[in-house]
């Protein structure tokens, strides 16, 4: 199996839907002749003729006329440059796209994809950086998904561009081309929803995705060396989550840790928590744990500030030390 | 062909379209039939039975001669919360509009779900709107540009109201479907009033088609209250949709007849001189006087067709009153497609 980067497989992915189906198109800005500002679509442009189309530069317009084209017996992605940009578009997004099918009474669907590069680390500082999936996990009707690894990158992309509902489509920046893993050359799909054992561990369990998964990972091997046995659950799918995995997990290691990179209070891991607490609480041997980023407003760009903020490899053991000793 | 401000002198004692004598007597039925419904909804408030009323008086003529101008089962159209004339052209019966007014389980628009005056069909191409206003208008450029990738000749029509136009997405959408040429016809009812807010604090431009400018594409500023002018403009701008030309934004001067909804009073901000003087400009009485100026309907055939319409809308009203509401078992329902 090839070793790809968790950009070129998501760029595979768009690249074989659009090649099987010529009602898949992509519409962003910068994504035509440039290839987009990460080069997700690279090369594409020339491939799908009248397919690949840069959009004015107008996050509402571009998931509004994805919402309308997918009304339309179309399958649009599209691309918000930056998920810091997302907010012109929150209304069409949570309003529309996501209350569409419920508001008709199932009359109309809007198969759409909303892809959105999120996350810091990269010197992005205030908006360049930002995790967005708390605002938009909170919404039914809408699938939010944030892949960690380049063949779960794939295999969501072409299950999304297939899903027949808006799905937002989350990608940490810094793992795109950090990141890299086997991919087969065979045609294959990751499910929405299921989340993902990535480690599996004794003594605690840990829970995260995007960056944090490999920063989690990469904790739980120094735990390993400590003799701490630590699971990794790769949630891959925020909304709709996977509550079965959660719940086996923290009920056969009976601690629980969350990681995410957004601000902590208000943020998805307090849903974890919750849900935790309500149905496993009686498995448990420790305070169910938070660890996220700092309630400042966003990311600061000076070095010492952005690494002040970021969860790091070194916290999260911390945090695991800590919960494993309890 | 270029569509500009000088070339809409159209009346109905100008040079009127040539339509047959039984199609023109078929716009004033549709006229009249949301005139009724719309009248009815009303009683129904006042009386208790129908919690909300949005209105589309005076904007009949505008919403008829533009749907008439459109294809039924094939164009797409996404009107706006006045559009009830429209959507009747477009094919949805007077009992699908009562059974959202009462919020049936078999109301086609929502299922009960919406407010009424939400309409939608998907086997009509009623596109489902919502409340935030404007959406909608990106929504129809998107659909043309899927329209332009499917290689397909249908045309998008939308509405909506003057207010809207002060909204990011209709700049966005009418930017968006200029650049491609997306074949899309942007109809504005211009009432002058967004709730109790005026025109002139809400643009500082005369007429709403004064923007189309801006963006590269017709605009057209029309006699709202003149279904044969709106057909016609429409009918123009269709043809230039179609022929792959581009979009066309069509202001229809209109008039609110009524408070802006059910629980609204236009008394506190509209003069009473302005209230007394809409009655000079209803749509439907003078398109009235037009057929029988022409000898196109007669005085007993219009009484003949205005008992019709109220047998009509009662027995419609009588249905959807009787039909069943929604099982609170469906609530979780259509949460997501399967």
């Amino acid at each position: 199996m090839p070793e790809i980067n968790l950009l070129e497989a998501i760029r595979q992915g768009i690249d074989e839907m659009m090649a099987d189906d010529a009602r898949v198109f992509v519409f962003g800005e910068d994504v035509g002749i440039r290839g987009g500002v990460f080069r997700v679509t690279e090369g594409l442009h020339a491939k799908y003729p009248g397919r690949i189309i840069d959009a004015p530069l107008a996050e509402s317009v571009i998931v509004g006329a994805c919402i309308g084209a997918a009304m339309n017996d179309t399958l649009p992605i599209a691309e918000i440059q930056f998920a810091d940009f997302i907010a012109p578009a929150f209304n069409q997004i949570v309003q529309e796209a996501a209350r569409i099918h419920y508001r008709s009474n199932g009359d109309w669907t809007v198969p759409m994809v909303i892809r959105a590069p999120y996350g810091g680390g990269i010197h992005g500082a205030l908006y360049h950086s930002q995790s967005i999936e708390a605002f938009f996990a909170h919404v039914p009707g809408l699938k939010v998904v944030a892949p960690a690894t380049p063949y779960d990158a794939k295999g969501l992309l072409k299950s999304a561009v297939e899903d027949p509902n808006p799905v937002l489509f989350l990608e940490h920046k810094k793992t795109y081309r950090l990141i890299k893993g086997q991919v087969p050359d065979e045609d294959y799909r990751v499910p929405i929803g299921p989340a993902d054992i990535k480690r599996p561990g004794e003594d605690l369990s840990v829970f995260a995705y995007g960056l944090m998964l490999h920063y989690a990972l990469e904790a739980a091997q120094t735990l390993a060396n400590e003799g701490v046995s630590v699971e990794v659950v790769d949630l891959r799918t925020l909304r709709p989550l996977d509550t079965r995995t959660i719940l086996t997990s923290v009920r056969r290691t009976a601690k629980a840790l969350i990681v995410h990179e957004d601000n902590l209070t208000g943020g998805f891991g307090g849903e974890i928590a919750a849900l935790i607490a309500e149905h496993a609480f009686e498995h448990l041997d420790a305070p169910v744990t938070r660890l996220g980023g700092p309630d400042v407003p966003a990311m600061p760009f000076a070095k010492p500030l952005e690494d002040a903020f970021m969860p790091s490899p070194g916290k999260i053991a911390a945090a695991m030390r800590k919960l494993a000793a309890y | 062909m270029t569509l500009t401000t000088s070339d809409v002198v159209l009346s109905p004692s100008g040079d009127g379209p040539s339509l047959a004598p039984e199609t023109l007597r078929e716009m004033f039925r549709f006229m009249l039939l949301a005139r009724t419904i719309d009248e009815r909804m009303w009683l129904l408030n006042r009386g208790g039975k129908a919690p909300f009323v949005i209105s589309c008086q005076g904007h009949e003529a505008a919403q008829v001669g533009a749907a008439f101008a459109l294809t039924r089962g094939k164009d797409f159209t996404l009107p706006y919360y006045r559009g009830l004339a429209s959507v009747l052209v477009m094919g949805m019966t007077p009992t699908e509009v009562m059974l959202a007014l009462f919020a049936r389980a078999a109301d086609p628009s929502s299922g009960g779900r919406q407010m009424p005056a939400h309409y939608g069909s998907r086997r009509l191409k009623i596109v489902t709107q919502s409340s935030p206003v404007g959406t909608q208008i990106a929504h129809a450029a998107g659909i043309g540009l899927a329209e332009r990738i499917k290689g397909g000749d249908a045309v998008v029509w939308t509405s909506f109201g003057e207010g809207t136009t002060s909204q990011g997405d209709f700049h966005e959408a009418l930017n968006l479907a200029a650049i491609h040429q997306l074949p899309a016809i942007f109809q504005c009812e211009n009432n002058e009033y967004a709730i109790s807010v005026p025109q002139k604090l809400q643009m500082a431009v005369a007429n709403v088609a004064d923007r189309a400018a801006a963006y590269g594409m017709p605009g057209i500023t029309v006699d709202g209250t003149d279904v044969l002018a709106m057909y016609e403009v429409t009918r123009r701008a269709v043809e230039r949709a179609r022929r792959g030309d581009g979009p066309t934004l069509i202001e229809a001067r209109v008039v609110r007849m009524t408070a802006h909804s059910s629980d609204d009073n236009d008394r506190t901000y509209r003069p009473s001189s302005e209230l007394k003087r809409l009655r000079q400009h209803d749509p439907v009485v003078r398109f009235a006087a037009y057929l029988q100026e022409h000898d196109l309907l007669g005085e007993d055939a219009e009484r003949e067709l205005r008992q019709t319409i109220i047998a009509e809308v009662d027995a419609a009203t009588d249905a959807a009153e009787q039909a069943p509401l929604p099982d609170p078992e469906t609530l979780y329902d259509h949460v997501y497609a399967p």
